[in-house]
């Protein structure tokens, strides 16, 4: 903006000066109405801890419980399960769960505090959508004929193992992830809560 | 405008004539009818293509008129009733079952919902035929092209409202897609949401917008499209300037007033559209899945994916760009790529003006390339439309991937087979017998 004598220069910064306090002014009264999008307290208290018995679940099986409204896995691995989750680290995406898709406690080869139990949340990394399980290895699974049993998403097609680890090249980026939780006893797991209380 | 006093009505002595010379000293009825409607003058030679403009304000009005009165009895809400149903999707049953009519207005807004793109994607078809886009009307086209994505919206905000297994897991997904953007993603979803997962506030929020969208914004952006139109003229199956030519008076000899030559022909046009309309709401309101798909039929259950979720018809070709790509670039997630390969199959409408840098507008003078490249780029659009509905097998994702190379190759080498391409030279009036 260049200033000749065809233009009252104290006019124009008075209009500029005025028009930003009104933008200013516009934007800020904004804030309430964008913010008031963001989850309400009662939708943050709704993410109360669950706990799950695990007494019932025998061997090769899964449940599923609710925790902030998303589907959580337990799973009962059995050794054949656990042995063969070894094998499959060259066709993952992220074998070793660098990523931090779960507690610090659970970032071992079979992804959990006790081997034998996943607890997992049951929704894709990708777009969200709740995986299946597909345990039957082989053809009968409908997937290939050297699947080792896991799981696959409907939506558009990725596979995870047994330990909830995404296979290599499929949309989903990451691993399922795995909740904090802790164990009450032994028949009897909380989920959303581990030992350090957060 | 040039108004002034000869716009306005002079009574001739009876008292109607003498209501709109009142009304004219007050407010600009006569001069806005000539303007857009009795001495508006539309090229002579419009044919089949051209009935897809005013169709589609034929469905924004009935899905209005539809929509208010399903508000009447609908229910924004997720909570679950005595018997352990969803509240929305039990007012949904209830409009279709104890309502009177119900099912009908019901059967109407969800067959118009496809209808609506039936219609427009036909509207920007006949653009991409005659190129209406060119010089001078491009800013009509990035009216329309934000009236698409206005659509698309509402389309999507809409189809949470019955709260079935479809509503909730679509919603899922695309809302989900918006967390595949670095740094701010997750945020952004859960802004979206307002809340960790699709749920109350998420329904209220889209039927709050499901409403503000058609009813407010739309007709606006289409009062904008017409006064744009109106501006500059309209295009024609030639793609010759009518004004060019003009007669003694100023009118261009080749234009007809679009009142009551075209609002005629436009009425053949509803007559024929409402026979097909019709046979669908009565006969085939599911539309074989597609317009209303089974799964829906099952209120939403957040613990539990359909084995198969596909996006309506509508949304299925831009969906398949999204799950085209596979492999990670720069270090980010293919997820996110795939988001932006969506979003740019929509965005890129929105440079159509200046990719084509043809001699001609109409495809009735454009080369052998073009009439080639626009008729693969139509196969790969249903292609891709097609293995939208589908589940994800390697196959149909490498056609599918093929296929997106080709969309995009349409428009991004457009600036240059354009300008070679070997055009007839255009006439100097457009031809109809």
């Amino acid at each position: 903006m260049s200033c000749d004598e065809k233009v009252d220069c104290g006019r124009r910064r008075l209009l500029v000066a005025t028009a930003t306090a009104g933008g200013v002014a516009g934007v800020v009264a904004a804030v309430p109405f964008v913010a008031s999008w963001m989850p309400s307290e009662r939708a943050k208290s709704a993410g109360a801890p669950v706990e799950a018995d695990i007494g019932q679940l025998s061997p090769g099986e899964m449940m599923t419980v609710e925790w902030r409204g998303k589907p959580v896995w337990i799973i009962r691995r059995t050794t054949e399960m656990l042995d063969q989750l070894a094998k499959l680290d060259d066709l993952l995406a992220d074998p070793k769960s660098d990523k931090p898709m779960q507690p610090e406690y659970c970032k071992n080869a079979h992804r959990s505090i006790k081997p034998e139990y996943l607890v997992a949340v049951g929704i894709c990394t990708h777009l969200g959508c709740s995986p299946t399980d597909k345990f039957k290895a082989g053809a009968e699974s409908g997937i290939a004929v050297d699947w080792p049993g896991g799981f696959l998403c409907p939506c558009h097609g990725s596979t995870f193992d047994l330990a909830g680890r995404v296979y290599k090249s499929k949309p989903a980026p990451d691993n399922l992830e795995v909740p904090p939780h802790r164990y009450v006893g032994d028949a009897k797991i909380v989920i959303g809560e581990d030992t350090k209380g957060a | 405008m040039a108004a002034g006093d000869l716009d306005k009505f002079k009574s001739d002595g009876t008292r109607l004539g003498s209501l709109l010379e009142w009304v004219d000293a007050r407010f600009p009825a006569t001069a806005m009818w000539r303007r857009h409607l009795s001495e508006y003058y539309a090229p002579k030679n419009f044919n089949f293509w051209y009935f897809f403009g005013s169709l589609a304000l034929l469905v924004l009005v009935i899905q209005i008129v539809t929509g208010v009165f399903l508000v009447m009895h609908y229910k924004p809400d997720a909570s679950l009733n005595a018997s352990g149903v969803p509240v929305a999707f039990a007012s949904v049953e209830y409009i279709m079952r104890d309502v009177p009519w119900g099912w009908l207005i019901r059967y109407l807004h969800s067959t118009g919902a496809s209808a609506f793109f039936i219609v427009v994607y036909l509207h920007m078809f006949r653009g991409l035929l005659y190129g209406s886009y060119r010089k001078p009307r491009e800013l009509i086209w990035l009216v329309g092209v934000v009236i698409f994505l206005v659509l698309m919206a509402t389309a999507f905000f809409g189809y949470l409202l019955p709260w079935g297994q479809m509503s909730y897991w679509g919603a899922q997904v695309i809302v989900n897609l918006f967390s595949a953007i670095p740094f701010i993603g997750p945020d952004l979803s859960l802004w979206l949401r307002g809340d960790y997962v699709i749920g109350d506030a998420t329904l209220n929020r889209f039927f709050s917008l499901h409403y503000l969208l058609p009813v407010l914004i739309l007709p606006a952006l289409v009062v904008v499209h017409l006064i744009a139109l109106h501006e500059v003229g309209s295009n024609n199956p030639d793609g010759v300037d009518i004004k060019k030519k003009k007669d003694e008076r100023g009118i261009p000899v080749d234009g007809i007033p679009f009142h009551p030559y075209y609002t005629v022909k436009d009425i053949v046009g509803v007559v024929g559209f409402l026979f097909l309309f019709a046979v669908v709401v009565f006969f085939m309101p599911e539309g074989g899945g597609y317009f209303l798909e089974y799964n829906n039929f099952f209120p939403a259950d957040p613990l539990k994916t359909p084995p198969h979720i596909a996006p309506v018809w509508y949304f299925t070709p831009f969906y398949s760009l999204l799950r085209a790509v596979t492999h990670p670039l720069f270090g980010i997630d293919a997820k996110f790529w795939g988001v932006v390969a969506m979003g740019a199959g929509v965005v890129i409408f929105f440079f159509l003006p200046w990719l084509d840098r043809s001699p001609v507008k109409s495809i009735r003078y454009r080369g052998p390339i073009f009439k080639t490249f626009l008729a693969i780029w139509v196969v790969c659009f249903f292609i891709l439309g097609y293995l939208g509905v589908l589940a994800p097998t390697p196959g149909r994702t490498l056609v599918s991937q093929i296929c997106t190379v080709i969309y995009f190759a349409f428009f991004l080498t457009m600036p240059i087979w354009s300008k070679l391409d070997k055009c007839q030279p255009e006439p100097e009036r457009v031809t109809a017998k």
